[in-house]
């Protein structure tokens, strides 16, 4: 309809416009350069840190895992704390198919722990993706809950939460042989990961991945245009649901070994704090989460367990107060920040103070010296560990535990003001 | 009286006692969530920093047990206001899954820091002599604490009751539950209701941590432990429902203590058996709104 | 001739609350036809019931002769019933464009597949950027809705209902929310509507119902008030003093509440 209009200028630039927007469109698929980065690190890193295999075998398999997370909640918005559901049934299917029909062929078991976990998948999908919200949470909690309650209920075929110890797989493609330094394992589980990636890959740019974004942004509305919703989730849930079987079947085959854990509670959180600490809906998110997890976690937890936890959970705070969209986002962010910053350098910046900025300053004091009175009331459980301990009597103790919180929390408040405020200028100057 | 009889009827006290920790633990978490739709992953958290109040008070501050459980939820409800006014507040209009992670994230710190403090170690709490022993009810004798804690929860039922049925205050956050844009368009302040219950409910949830302590015995990892029993409670019962909270504690404690008693191998399979098929027949719970 | 949208006996009550009570509806092909009534009235309940968001308790829906009662939103959607909202629901973080193509995607079941690429399909997108084209939004197509002005989020409101190419349209009060500057936009794109389109349009203003409307029904607490041609209402002194006197005091509180 539209070639039948006589070309004024106004309409060139409207075909302009037209071809931008089709072009953008039809090439968003397109493989980009910067994509291979992560495969080029991962096989760099066998040949750097080659006695660290066997750990990276287990990063790429969180990977894998978060990466099925990010199907669902980061593409369809699917909440749940309870994947660990279905890394457990490959897990688990792997396990209990080497240990009692001597099923020991990797590849052939690893397909099988994916299709149970995507069967288990559909059905458990069909019934509680009808949900939102709190309901499907506690659902997909109770789910996994359940499913490690039964395994432990026959705890004479799963061995409980003592696990299955030794268990057996033949060569790789009868021919390559587990090592102990897992660098076999290393490979199987990269090119394992790198096919399931593309297939992730695919299904997010397909009209399918689309139509699963419009659920997360807007369910209403694709009631309203006519989709299928209930269906498209209840697919989506089991080809994640395959994925993490598939994850959990790789789990069992680099340990050799499986217990209950694997359906933990815990296991599924720490999934998603990969998942959001890379960032949702970005297909590399989960590259960049599970790993640096992972690390972090090798490092920290082996200095101090305590210490770590306090760790990954200031890390999901900061990452929700002020990194929504996970380190990726956050990366994208400060590149923007620094071209904006780059533009404008040349607008002059000067301090206000405003008088809120008092306010504010006074509210963190009150926090800050909460905190330190807590800590000061705490502390007397255990005061040789603590500074301060020389004072024994404990008023002055609260006493001063709670000036020192104030003013730390004010001066670190005071900091952040003295930064935003600038910025406030600024905008105010453009 | 049967030996089948006398099974029942522990089962029934125990089961009781439990219910009784439930609802006082869950109710605060039911009404924030049904007042906000907020989910509080760090409830259990309040929870266990009380536990925590009430060890040091009466082990390091030698105050008694019941004093001590009156001052850390006193405490703890304050020290609440603070998290709700900073860190809470921003996150109302985010979806599930922030809120999620915040509260998890500040379920995890909490832990972190009481294990910095007081150690892995589970800490138990000094009674005093009447809530030591056992009460003889005429046929059989049971453990004065259970008793104890099966009291205080009739007692805070009641009060509940009345400030939630018949005060106005409660008139205001019944009708805040039921339509949060009708409530504030009459000009009830749903946010200052929202501080109030969000106190008192970390306030109960610090008592119930205090109370706990006997039954379980108390370490930092209390904060996750028990969530997912709260959060089914809340679920199972309906958010923001009193009845629906009171019905779902008593339903699951007493089912659960039977089902630990008849299968013990079972663990908790019930609890997660019975909130699947309640959800499944009706996703807001008991006596959730639609 | 079978009708676009029938609704026979309709009827919804939550509880004791009777929202929708009775109510006979029709749309012949290419009607023109606005819904009114005071604030509370059940017009969106009305639009709910018609699109399946909720049941009715009792009572038909029908749509080209077909009995829809017992379908889903989806299926009465692919079957050709579109609406738009009063409150906008688009897919803020995505591209006005992304926003037609999901649309277009649904109505011919492309969504349906999960492997080849969504650029892949260049008919889909040439079709989008047409209804954007007849909006005068091409310009928009790669901005994220959520960044755009609020009257041309409810632009893209229509173009999404348009582009799932109904054959029944029910417009929740379109220029709702828009500044009167821009209004006009909106209400011009409702004017010019395919004539084949029968339409239902939920509107307060007086002077819009009255020039776009060949049928007004005035609704009032759920019930049919009255039905009739533009003459009719205005000439009715009933609904003057049930809605129009209620109308005059709500415009004046919307007023406030803008300014």
């Amino acid at each position: 309809m539209s070639d039948n209009k006589p070309q004024t200028p106004a309409t060139q630039a409207g075909n302009e416009a037209r071809l931008r927007a089709m072009d953008y469109l039809v090439r968003r698929h397109y493989f980009r350069w910067a994509e291979a980065l992560p495969w080029l690190i991962a096989i760099a890193l066998f040949f750097i840190l080659p006695n660290r295999m066997t750990f990276g075998g287990q990063v790429l398999i969180m990977i894998m895992f978060a990466l099925s997370l990010d199907l669902i909640l980061g593409y369809a918005g699917i909440v749940t704390l309870g994947h660990a559901a279905f890394f457990g049934i490959g897990a688990y299917t792997v396990a209990l198919a080497s240990m009692l029909a001597g099923w020991s062929e990797p590849i052939s078991g690893l397909i099988a722990g994916g299709l149970v976990a995507g069967l288990v998948g559909a059905i458990a999908g069909w019934f509680i993706l009808r949900y939102r919200g709190l309901t499907l949470l506690m659902l997909t909690i109770a789910f996994a809950a359940m499913l490690q309650e039964s395994g432990n209920l026959r705890s004479d075929i799963t061995g409980g939460y003592d696990g299955l110890p030794g268990l057996m797989f033949d060569p790789l493609f009868g021919h390559f042989q587990y090592d102990l330094y897992g660098h076999t394992n290393y490979w199987y589980v990269l090119g394992v990961l790198a096919i399931i990636f593309y297939f992730v890959r695919r299904i997010t740019y397909s009209p399918f991945g689309q139509a699963l974004t419009g659920i997360r942004e807007n369910v209403r509305r694709m009631h309203a245009i006519g989709s299928p919703v209930h269906r498209r989730l209840v697919t989506v849930y089991a080809i994640s649901a395959a994925i993490a079987g598939i994850a959990g079947g790789l789990f069992t085959q680099t340990n050799a070994y499986v217990t209950l854990t694997v359906f933990d509670f815990d296991s599924s959180a720490k999934v998603m704090v990969m998942l959001i600490l890379g960032g949702t809906g970005r297909l590399y998110g989960p590259f960049l989460g599970a790993a640096v997890y992972m690390i972090l976690e090798d490092y920290l937890a082996k200095l101090s367990p305590t210490f770590w936890q306090l760790g990954i959970g200031l890390l999901l705070v900061l990452v929700v107060l002020f990194a929504r969209r996970g380190l990726l986002g956050l990366a994208e962010d400060i590149r923007g920040y620094f071209g904006r910053k780059a533009r404008a350098s040349s607008t002059p910046r000067r301090l206000v103070w405003k008088p809120e900025h008092w306010k504010a300053l006074a509210i963190s004091a009150l926090d800050g010296g909460i905190i330190g009175f807590v800590a000061g009331f705490a502390t007397n459980m255990k005061q040789a560990a603590l500074m301060l301990s020389f004072v024994t009597d404990l008023p002055t103790r609260a006493i001063l535990f709670t000036l020192g919180g104030a003013v730390i929390a004010a001066a670190i408040n005071a900091i952040y003001l003295l930064l935003t405020s600038r910025t406030a200028v600024e905008e105010q100057a453009s | 009286m049967s030996h089948f009889a006398i099974i029942a009827v522990s089962i029934l006290f125990d089961g009781l006692a439990y219910a009784m920790f439930l609802f006082i633990t869950s109710v605060g978490l039911s009404v924030t969530m049904g007042l906000m739709g907020f989910v509080n992953l760090a409830h259990g958290a309040f929870a266990m920093a009380g536990g925590y109040v009430v060890v040091s008070l009466t082990r390091s501050y030698g105050i008694d047990f019941v004093p001590s459980l009156l001052i850390a939820g006193v405490v703890i409800g304050l020290i609440s206001i603070r998290f709700e006014r900073r860190l809470y507040r921003q996150l109302y209009k985010a979806t599930d899954l922030e809120q999620v992670l915040l509260t998890i994230g500040l379920a995890f710190m909490a832990i972190a820091a009481f294990t910095y403090f007081y150690g892995p170690i589970p800490k138990s709490v000094p009674l005093p002599d009447w809530l030591q022993g056992d009460v003889n009810l005429g046929f059989r004798s049971f453990p004065s604490y259970r008793a104890f804690l099966i009291a205080v929860g009739a007692v805070l039922i009641a009060v509940l009751w009345y400030a939630f049925e018949k005060t106005n205050v409660g008139a205001k956050i019944r009708a805040a539950v039921d339509n949060r844009r009708m409530a504030e368009s009459v000009g009830i302040n749903v946010d200052l209701l929202f501080t109030l219950t969000f106190a008192l409910g970390s306030a109960l949830a610090a008592m119930g941590g205090g109370l706990a302590i006997q039954l379980f015995g108390l370490t930092p990892s209390f904060a996750v432990l028990y969530l997912v029993l709260f959060l089914i409670v809340v679920a199972v019962g309906g958010m923001g429902s009193l009845k629906g909270t009171l019905l779902a504690a008593l339903a699951i404690g007493i089912i659960d203590t039977a089902g630990k008693y008849a299968f013990p191998v079972a663990g908790n399979l019930f609890i997660y058996a019975i909130t699947a098929i309640v959800l499944l027949i009706k996703p807001t719970g008991f006596f959730g709104r639609e | 001739m079978t009708a676009a949208l029938q609704v026979e006996n309709l009827h919804r009550s939550f509880g004791a609350l009777h929202v929708t009570r009775d109510v006979n509806l029709t749309l012949q092909r290419g009607a023109r036809c606005a819904l009114i009534g005071p604030n509370g009235a059940g017009k969106t309940t009305l639009i709910n019931l018609i699109t399946g968001v909720i049941r009715p308790s009792s009572g038909t829906v029908s749509l080209n002769g077909e009995d829809i009662t017992q379908l889903s939103q989806a299926d009465r959607a692919r079957r050709g019933l579109a609406r738009t909202f009063q409150i906008n629901q688009l897919f803020r973080g995505l591209s006005v464009l992304e926003n037609i193509c999901m649309a277009i995607g649904e109505r011919d079941g492309h969504n349906n597949n999960l492997w080849r690429s969504a650029g892949a399909k260049r008919e889909v997108i040439d079709e989008a950027l047409d209804h954007l084209e007849s909006l005068n939004m091409v310009d928009d197509a790669l901005h994220l809705v959520r960044n755009l002005a609020y009257g041309r989020q409810r632009l893209v409101e229509i173009a999404i209902a348009l582009a799932q190419k109904p054959r029944v349209l029910l417009l929740d009060e379109p220029a709702a929310g828009v500044p009167s500057s821009e209004s006009h936009l909106i209400l011009d794109v409702v004017a010019g509507l395919d004539p084949d389109i029968a339409v239902l349009i939920i509107e307060h203003d007086m002077d819009v119902v009255f020039r776009f409307a060949k049928e007004i029904t005035v609704l009032v607490q759920g019930a049919v008030f009255t039905q009739g041609t533009p003459d009719d209402i205005m000439n009715n002194a009933d609904v003057r003093a049930v809605y129009l006197g209620e109308e005059g005091h709500d415009a004046a509180r919307r007023g406030g509440q803008h300014g």
